[in-house]
């Protein structure tokens, strides 16, 4: 039988790609190598707590750069593929880019960045020891693996590294709270990706691929795309990714835990995980599974406006400000919730834009209460007050992001939200258009709030109308924290932040195009599978 | 055979949801623990199972020769089981650490990062 096959005649072609990679194609690996080069990096000089900030923020840029050139080149070329090894789809572990994955790699990035920089003056010189640094570039890797990879088993893999990098985060200065709320944090997600892994287990024995693109044609190829075995996945996916990003019935790690870390922590949590859980909601939803998602189309409604509900009226009864800005993390996610019930071109594209959004503006808001701290040394909105007459430039920065969390004209919250409250009216579902509406509504009188205690009026409870307690007073209280506030560490990241807001909002033409790219990528997906397979 | 190992699975899980709903955080971990490995038998089940042929290709050919058994989900399986390792050894120092600092392994009495009678935001204005 040995004398059939012989090396010579066999033709590899059918499974593996001979042909050298295109040198540009490595960008589509480059975000992941950067991250995990830099990890490694920073790792290795963990004892120098000088220079590893340097090198960290170094690479953060390197990181920035790459996603942002491979954005580039997905808007030139469309939607690119890498395959591991030369090993053709599905044999291979593929890295597939659209609009979608990119422009979401490259925010992230930058909100990153500015981390990077921030931590320069809120990480002191144990968390540095501790490894806040590699913590945060392996993050990325995590974050952008997520976003870019094309293979659901490598998304798994992709979701663990996030989570065991945000693991050494959360517990960053070994406190009570900070191990308290670990221990929910940590439980609770373990539990999710183990969700996900049971669903990944039982896409494999339906379909007997692994490679995203084979099972969404396998899939349109099914007669009835919402059997029993196939909901059950799509539901334990639901549940997973619920998890994720903290939906409301299973949203309860969230407000436990993001207050704890060291600030930057918070803010870099809030802008990134719980998104990395809707971008996974929309890959699997809507690219691979459209039948299953419209039959659980209501579900996901019904779930979007609880979620918007919780998030809008737990922040109403949060005096803390960073417990306030968690439950504004969970109103967004909400927000996105609806566009994926919905599931039109319009509605898609509102929740990608409201993504962005949401990672821009959570982590700025988180940033600018870490300035509140070191200007008055409270979270606390009793204790908070006469902060204008401190910083001026820095109420106005605080009331404009005020205003986008809240969906208000001209920031970048408008846009998805009018995109989104159209789509939802369009497609008959008046409730949840109007719960997207209740819950800004209820998030501008939370934020007005803060605004007014924090900022407005003269100081902490207590201080008589018309007066206003001196900086001298406050300059006491704060302590030595204030002296982070001399430097341009914590302001140029939030200025970055800040200016991207003020620019999606009064210029969002671009970001609007961008995600109405990434919408129609995921509903009409023959791009995305003919990068994979060529040819169709 | 397979329909053995499925019922297998379900135990399992049937097991470590009865031990994650506990309020002992020790005994939440130890569901926890079960749970990983009920999923990675269930990701085992679904590759379907194939006895006593190894999935080994015989010197000088390119292609196996008969059926053989699929190798892809132990390598899934292997992946799994180092996360979900990985994930255990962790989560238990971080339980004895909060042990440690709470004083308690009850869930329901770790209220530190949420305290029980937290005030509430300032009424008025």
């Amino acid at each position: 039988m040995a004398s059939t096959y012989s090396s010579e005649k066999v033709d590899y072609s059918a499974a593996m790609n001979l042909e050298p990679v295109a040198a540009a194609d490595w960008l589509i690996v480059a975000p992941v190598l950067v991250s995990l080069i830099g990890g490694a990096v920073c790792l290795m000089m963990r004892k120098n707590t000088d220079a590893q900030p340097k090198l960290a923020i170094l690479f953060l840029a390197l990181l920035v750069l790459v996603n942002f050139g491979l954005l580039i080149r997905v808007l030139d070329q469309g939607v690119i593929t890498m395959v591991m090894g030369g090993w053709l789809p599905p044999f291979g572990i593929a890295f597939t880019v659209d609009a979608l994955g990119a422009t979401l790699s490259l925010i992230a990035s930058i909100v990153a960045f500015c981390a990077g920089l921030y931590g320069i003056v809120t990480v002191g010189t144990t968390g540095r020891r501790y490894g806040f640094y590699p913590f945060l570039v392996l993050l990325m890797a995590g974050v952008c693996g997520a976003f870019l990879t094309g293979d659901i088993f490598n998304l798994y893999v992709w979701f663990e590294v996030l989570l065991i990098s945000s693991y050494g985060m959360l517990v960053l200065g070994n406190e009570k709270p900070q191990l308290d709320g670990a221990v929910k944090y940590g439980v609770l997600n373990l539990i999710g990706t183990n969700f996900f892994l049971i669903g990944t287990g039982m896409i494999y024995g339906v379909f007997g691929t692994l490679n995203m693109a084979d099972i969404a044609i396998k899939m349109s190829e099914l007669d009835s795309p919402a059997s029993g075995t196939l909901l059950t996945i799509a539901v334990l996916y639901f549940l997973a990714f619920a998890m994720k990003a903290a939906a409301f019935p299973v949203n309860f790690w969230l407000p436990a835990s993001y207050h704890t870390p060291n600030i930057v922590v918070s803010a870099v949590f809030a802008g990134l995980l719980t998104k990395v859980g809707v971008y996974a909601l929309l890959r699997i939803f809507v690219l691979i599974m459209p039948g299953s998602r419209e039959a659980l189309a209501d579900l996901f409604a019904l779930v979007a406006i609880l979620t918007l509900m919780t998030g809008a009226f737990g922040a109403l009864a949060q005096s803390e400000l960073r417990r306030l800005l968690g439950y504004l993390v969970i109103a967004g996610i909400g927000s996105m919730l609806a566009g994926i019930a919905v599931g039109t071109t319009l509605a898609l594209s509102g929740a990608i834009f409201y993504a962005v959004h949401s990672i821009i503006v959570m982590t700025a808001l988180y940033m600018a209460s870490g300035i509140v701290n070191m200007m008055s040394g409270t979270y606390d909105l009793r204790q908070l007050g006469g902060l204008y007459q401190r910083n001026v430039a820095f109420a106005a920065v605080f009331l404009v992001l005020a205003f986008a969390v809240s969906g208000l004209p001209p920031f970048s919250g408008f846009w998805p939200k009018v995109l989104l409250v159209d789509a939802a009216f369009a497609d008959g579902r008046a409730l949840l258009g109007a719960a997207i509406l209740l819950s800004g509504f209820l998030t501008t009188i939370a934020m007005g709030r803060v605004w007014i205690y924090a900022f407005w009026r003269g100081g902490p409870e207590g201080t008589p109308d018309g007066e206003s307690v001196g900086p001298g007073a406050a300059t006491a209280v704060a302590g030595g924290r204030a002296a982070g506030l001399a430097g341009p560490a914590v302001w140029l990241p939030l200025g970055i932040l800040t200016a991207m807001i003020v620019y999606f909002g009064l210029q969002p033409e671009w970001m609007l195009e961008l995600s109405t790219r990434g919408a129609v990528g995921l509903v009409e997906p023959r791009g995305y599978l003919r990068s994979v397979f060529g040819g169709l | 055979m397979e329909t053995g190992l499925s019922i297998l699975v379900g135990l399992f899980f049937a097991v470590s949801v009865y031990l994650m709903l506990s309020k002992q955080l020790v005994r939440m971990l130890l569901g926890i623990a079960i749970l990983g490995n009920a999923v990675n038998m269930s990701i085992f089940v679904n590759g379907r199972l194939t006895r006593e042929v190894p999935p080994v290709i015989p010197e000088g050919l390119m292609v196996p020769t008969e059926v053989i058994a699929n190798p892809l989900p132990q390598a899934l399986v292997l992946t799994a089981i180092v996360i979900s390792f990985s994930f255990f050894a962790f989560l238990l120092v971080l339980a004895f650490r909060a042990y440690q600092e709470v004083g308690t392994d009850d869930v329901n009495e770790m209220r530190v990062a949420e305290p029980e009678n937290d005030p509430l935001p300032p009424q008025g204005y």
